[in-house]
C-alpha cells in the first residue's frame, strides 16, 4: 500500500465499537483470551499479539466482549464448533483462570450441548491452558510453597474438559512472568507461537504420554 | 405632527404601555392580557389620553391578531383531531350559545327590554373571546386539558354562529333584504371555503416550495403574512367571520411539511398584533358610558359573568366533566368577546338596538374583557387548589387486574419498564392519565387504565392493597413526589421505585425513603461515557469498570448532598440551589480521579508479596 493510500484508509476510518469476533476461514484454533485488565499485563498482551500473527488462529478477547459478564451464549457455541483446539489463555489468579472464564464455562458449556445426553458438540476437540504464573517453576510442587503441580491444581478445568469429551493437554506455563525481562518476553512469545502453529497442524507434544505430562514449557516440533 | 410622525409617536406609546405594564402584571401573576388591558386602559382618554380617537382604528387593525392566533390554532389542530371534537363542539357549544343567549336575554327583559332587543342581548353577549379565552388557558398550561379542549370547541361553535346570527338580526330588525355583513350567497359561501380548502391543499405547498428554493427568509414571512391576509379578505368578500376561514386555512395546513415553517413566521406577529388589540381594547372602554350609568353598567356586567359562567359550569358537570375543569371551562369562558363589539355595531346600525343600549353594552363587553383574565386568577389561586385533591378531567377506570407491580405513567420510561416486566412473564396493572396515549397503546393491544395515581381511591382500586411494587414513572416530578407521599402513608408495604428527572428530583425522593429513585437519562449517558472511553482507546472492561465506579461514587455524592440539603429544611430546590448543587458537584468531580486498583501486577512486583 502506497502511503497515499494508507493516509485515505486513515481518513476514511473512524474508531469502531469492536463487534463480535468473527471466525477466518481456515481457522482450527481457538484462543479464549481471557485478562480483566491486559493494559497492566507484561506478558500476556505480548502473547496475545503474537497468538495474533499466526494464521489460522482466532484470537477472541472474552474481557474486551463481554466487560459486564454477559456472555453470548449462542455466538459462544458457534465459535467452539467452528474450531477443533481450544487454548484458554489467562493469567494463573488463585490457582486458576480469572472469573470471566468461570461465568463463560457455566454459561457455554450446557447440559445436552457439551455434556449429558446428546451433549457431545465438543467430543474429540482439544483443550489446553496457556498461562503465565508470577513464581518460579520450583514453587509448583510437594516441595514448592504452592504444594501442588500446576496440572494438579488445574484438576477441575480437566475434569471439565473430560466430561464434555475433550482431549485436555497439559498446560502452556510462562513462569516467573514478574521477573521476565523484555527479551524474555519475546522469546515466551516465539515459543507461544510455535505452539499454537503446531496444535493448528495437528500435532501432538512429542512426549505422546501427555496424559501424565504436568507442564508444557518448550514445544519442539517432531 | 406628520401623518408619520404620528404613527411612530402612537407605535412608541402602545410598545411603551406594553413594555412597562405587561412585566407587572407577569409579576403579581395576573397574566399577560389583564396587563395589556390595563396599559390600554392607561394610555386611553380616561386617564392620560395618549391616543386620541386613534384607539378605535388600531382596535380594528388589531382584530387580525385574532384571526393570526385562530389561524395558529388551526395549524395545530390536525382535521382528524378536530373531527374528534365534533361531538363537544355542537352539543356543548350549542348548548352553551342557546343557554347563555336564554339567560342572558330573560335577565334583559327583566331589566326591562322589549323581547326581540332582550334576546339580541342574549345572542351577543353568548360570544365569548377567543382572544382571551385562548391566551389564558395557553399561559396556564391548560389548552391540552379536558377543559381547555372544550373550551376551543365551544369558541369554534361560536365562531360558526356568527354567521347565522348576522342573517339572522336583519331578520329580527324587521329587514327582510340587505342586512349588509350577513347579506352572502350561500353559493358564495360554500365557493369561498372551497377556494380555501383547494388553495391549501394544492396552491399553498408549491408556492412555497418556490419561495423556499429563493432561499430569502424574508419572502417566506411575506408569503405567511399573505396567506393570512388573501384568506381574510376572501372571508370579507362573502360575508364570513375571517377568523373562520383563518382557521380553516389553518386546519387544512396542519398536516403540510411547511406546517412549522408558517408557524414560527406568524408567531411574533400574532403575539404583537394580540397584545395592541388588548391595548385598544383597554383604551376604547367607554368610562363616560360608565359613569352616567354606573348601577346598570357594574351590575350587567356581573350579571352576564355570572349566568354565563354558571350556565357553562352547568353544561360541563352534565356532560361529565370534573368540578375543577368545568369551573375551567367557566371562568375561561364566561366573558363577552370581540365578536360582540362587531354584532353590537352591526345590530346598531340595523336600528334593532337603541345607541342608549349599546354604548353601556360596549363598555361591558370591554370590561368583561377585563374582567375574565381576573376571574381566571381568582380562580386558580382561591378555588382549584382546594378542589385539586380530588383533581380528574374524567372517571378513573382503573380495575384490579390481580398484578404485582402497577406502573404509573406509561410513557416513554413507563413503557420499557412494563416491557421487560411483562416479557418476563409478570401481570402489570398500566396507569396513565393522557387519554391519546392510551388510544395509541389500545391500538397495540396493551390496556392501559386512566386514572391519577396520585388518588387514594385510585390507587386502591388498581390494587395497591396487595401489589408488591408501584413504579412510578411519570415526567412530571411534583406529580411523582406526589404519588409518592400518598403510597407510602397508605401502603407502607408498597415497595416504591420512582422515575426522577435530574439529581435535585432523586435527592427529593431519596429523602422520602423509596426504594429506588432512577435518574432518566444517567444510564444511557453513562453508556455513552463508556463507549467513548472504548473508542478513544480503553479496554472495554476497564471502561465498563470505569463507568460502575463512577456511578457508585456519584449515588455517594448525590446521598450525602441529599442528607445535606435536607437540613437547611427546603422542600423543592430553587434554580438557584440547582446550579449550586451542580457546581459542588463538579468540584467534586475535579479532586477526584475514578480509581482502578485492579489486577496491579506492579503492586504485587514492588511489593514483594507472595507471590501465585
Amino acid at each position: 500500500m502506497g502511503s497515499a493510500d494508507h493516509q485515505r484508509a486513515h481518513l476514511t476510518s473512524r474508531p469502531k465499537l469492536p463487534s463480535r469476533t468473527d471466525v477466518p476461514s481456515d481457522a482450527r484454533v481457538l484462543v479464549l483470551l481471557a485478562h480483566p485488565a491486559l493494559h497492566r499485563s507484561r506478558v500476556n498482551g505480548p502473547l496475545a499479539r503474537a497468538a495474533r500473527a499466526v494464521p489460522g488462529v482466532t484470537v477472541h478477547d472474552l474481557y474486551e466482549s463481554y466487560p459486564d459478564h454477559d456472555v453470548d451464549v449462542p455466538h459462544e457455541q458457534a465459535l467452539l464448533l467452528a474450531h477443533d483446539v481450544v487454548v484458554l489463555q489467562h493469567p494463573f489468579y488463585w490457582y486458576s483462570t480469572p472469573s470471566l472464564v468461570k461465568e463463560w464455562i457455566d454459561q457455554v458449556l450446557l447440559f445436552g450441548w457439551a455434556y449429558g445426553p446428546n451433549g457431545n458438540a465438543l467430543m474429540g476437540k482439544t483443550w489446553i491452558h496457556a498461562f503465565s504464573t508470577g513464581g518460579p517453576a520450583e514453587a509448583y510442587g510437594p516441595e514448592g510453597h504452592n504444594r501442588f503441580t500446576l496440572r494438579q491444581l488445574l484438576a477441575p478445568l480437566e475434569q471439565t474438559a473430560k466430561l464434555c469429551g475433550m482431549r485436555f493437554l497439559p498446560p502452556f506455563a510462562i513462569h516467573g512472568s514478574l521477573r521476565l525481562d523484555t527479551a524474555a518476553i519475546a522469546e515466551a512469545a516465539s515459543r507461544y507461537q510455535a505452539l499454537l502453529t503446531a496444535l493448528r497442524e495437528g500435532l501432538r507434544p512429542r512426549d505422546d504420554s501427555h496424559e501424565r505430562t504436568e507442564v508444557v514449557t518448550h514445544w519442539e516440533a517432531p | 405632527m406628520s401623518e408619520g410622525e404620528k404613527i411612530f409617536t402612537h407605535a412608541l406609546v402602545y410598545l411603551g404601555a406594553a413594555l412597562v405594564v405587561v412585566p407587572v402584571a407577569r409579576r403579581l401573576g395576573l397574566g399577560s392580557v389583564l396587563g395589556y388591558l390595563v396599559g390600554g386602559v392607561l394610555i386611553g382618554p380616561y386617564v392620560l389620553d395618549l391616543v386620541g380617537d386613534a384607539g378605535t382604528d388600531v382596535l380594528h387593525f388589531a382584530e387580525f391578531g385574532v384571526v393570526m392566533m385562530i389561524f395558529l390554532v388551526g395549524l395545530e389542530l390536525e382535521p382528524e383531531r378536530l373531527w374528534r371534537l365534533r361531538g363537544t363542539l355542537l352539543g356543548l357549544g350549542g348548548a352553551q350559545v342557546g343557554g347563555s343567549a336564554v339567560a342572558v336575554g330573560s335577565l334583559a327583559m327583566v331589566a326591562g327590554l322589549p323581547p326581540i332587543q332582550a334576546a339580541t342581548v342574549g345572542l351577543i353577549a353568548a360570544m365569548s373571546s377567543t382572544a382571551i379565552a385562548v391566551q389564558q388557558l395557553s399561559e396556564k398550561g391548560w389548552m391540552k386539558s379536558d377543559a381547555g379542549q372544550r373550551a376551543f370547541a365551544v369558541l369554534l361553535f361560536q365562531d360558526l354562529a356568527v354567521i347565522p346570527m348576522l342573517a339572522l338580526f336583519p331578520w329580527m330588525a324587521g329587514a327582510t333584504e340587505d342586512g349588509g355583513h350577513g347579506s352572502a350567497h350561500p353559493l358564495a359561501t360554500l365557493g369561498a371555503v372551497a377556494a380555501v380548502v383547494v388553495l391549501g391543499r394544492l396552491g399553498v405547498p408549491p408556492l412555497m416550495r418556490a419561495v423556499a428554493s429563493s432561499g430569502l427568509r424574508e419572502l417566506f414571512t411575506a408569503a405567511a403574512l399573505a396567506l393570512v391576509i388573501g384568506v381574510t379578505v376572501l372571508m370579507g368578500l362573502v360575508g364570513l367571520s375571517p377568523a373562520l376561514g383563518a382557521f380553516l386555512a389553518g386546519v387544512v395546513l396542519a398536516n403540510s411539511e411547511y406546517r412549522h415553517e408558517l408557524e414560527s413566521d406568524i408567531e411574533p406577529f400574532k403575539g404583537l398584533l394580540l397584545g395592541l388589540f388588548f391595548l385598544s381594547v383597554g383604551a376604547g372602554i367607554d368610562f363616560a358610558a360608565v359613569a352616567a350609568n354606573p348601577f346598570a353598567v357594574f351590575g350587567a356586567l356581573v350579571a352576564v359573568l355570572a349566568v354565563k359562567g354558571l350556565v357553562l359550569f352547568g353544561l360541563g358537570r352534565a356532560a361529565g366533566m370534573a368540578r375543577d375543569q368545568a369551573l375551567i371551562l367557566g371562568v375561561s369562558l364566561a366573558q363577552v368577546g370581540e365578536f360582540a363589539f362587531l354584532l353590537l355595531g352591526f345590530t346598531s346600525a340595523l336600528g334593532l338596538l337603541p345607541a342608549a343600549v349599546v354604548a353601556p353594552l360596549m363598555a361591558v363587553t370591554a370590561l368583561s374583557m377585563a374582567a375574565g383574565p381576573l376571574l381566571v386568577t381568582v380562580a386558580e389561586r382561591w378555588i382549584l387548589p382546594r378542589w385539586v385533591a380530588t383533581r380528574t378531567t374524567r372517571e378513573h377506570d382503573v380495575e384490579d387486574e390481580g398484578a404485582q407491580v402497577i406502573v404509573a405513567g406509561y410513557g416513554r420510561f413507563g413503557q420499557i419498564a412494563a416491557r421487560l416486566l411483562r416479557a418476563t412473564g409478570h401481570r402489570v396493572t398500566l396507569l396513565d392519565v393522557d387519554n391519546e396515549q392510551i388510544e395509541i397503546m389500545k391500538r397495540f393491544g396493551a390496556r392501559v387504565f386512566y386514572g391519577d395515581a396520585g388518588r387514594l381511591d385510585l390507587l386502591r382500586a388498581a390494587g395497591a392493597e396487595r401489589a408488591r411494587v408501584l413504579l412510578v414513572a411519570v415526567d412530571d416530578p411534583a406529580k411523582a413526589l406526589e404519588i409518592v407521599r400518598v403510597a407510602r402513608t397508605h401502603f407502607p408495604d408498597l415497595a416504591l421505585l420512582v422515575r426522577a428527572r435530574g439529581r435535585v428530583d432523586a435527592m427529593e425522593l431519596v429523602a422520602t425513603g423509596v426504594e429506588g429513585a432512577y435518574r432518566e437519562t444517567m444510564d444511557s449517558a453513562l453508556r455513552a461515557g463508556t463507549d467513548a472511553l472504548r473508542l478513544l482507546g480503553m479496554p472495554a472492561h476497564q471502561a465498563e469498570r470505569m463507568a460502575r465506579t463512577f456511578r457508585r461514587h456519584d449515588e455517594r455524592a448525590m446521598r450525602d448532598l441529599a442528607a445535606l440539603r435536607h437540613d437547611t429544611g427546603a422542600l423543592q430546590a430553587t434554580a438557584r440551589e440547582r446550579i449550586r448543587l451542580l457546581e459542588q458537584v463538579l468540584a467534586d468531580d475535579a479532586s477526584t480521579t475514578v480509581p482502578d486498583d485492579g489486577w496491579d501486577a506492579d503492586a504485587i512486583r514492588t511489593g514483594q508479596n507472595r507471590i501465585t
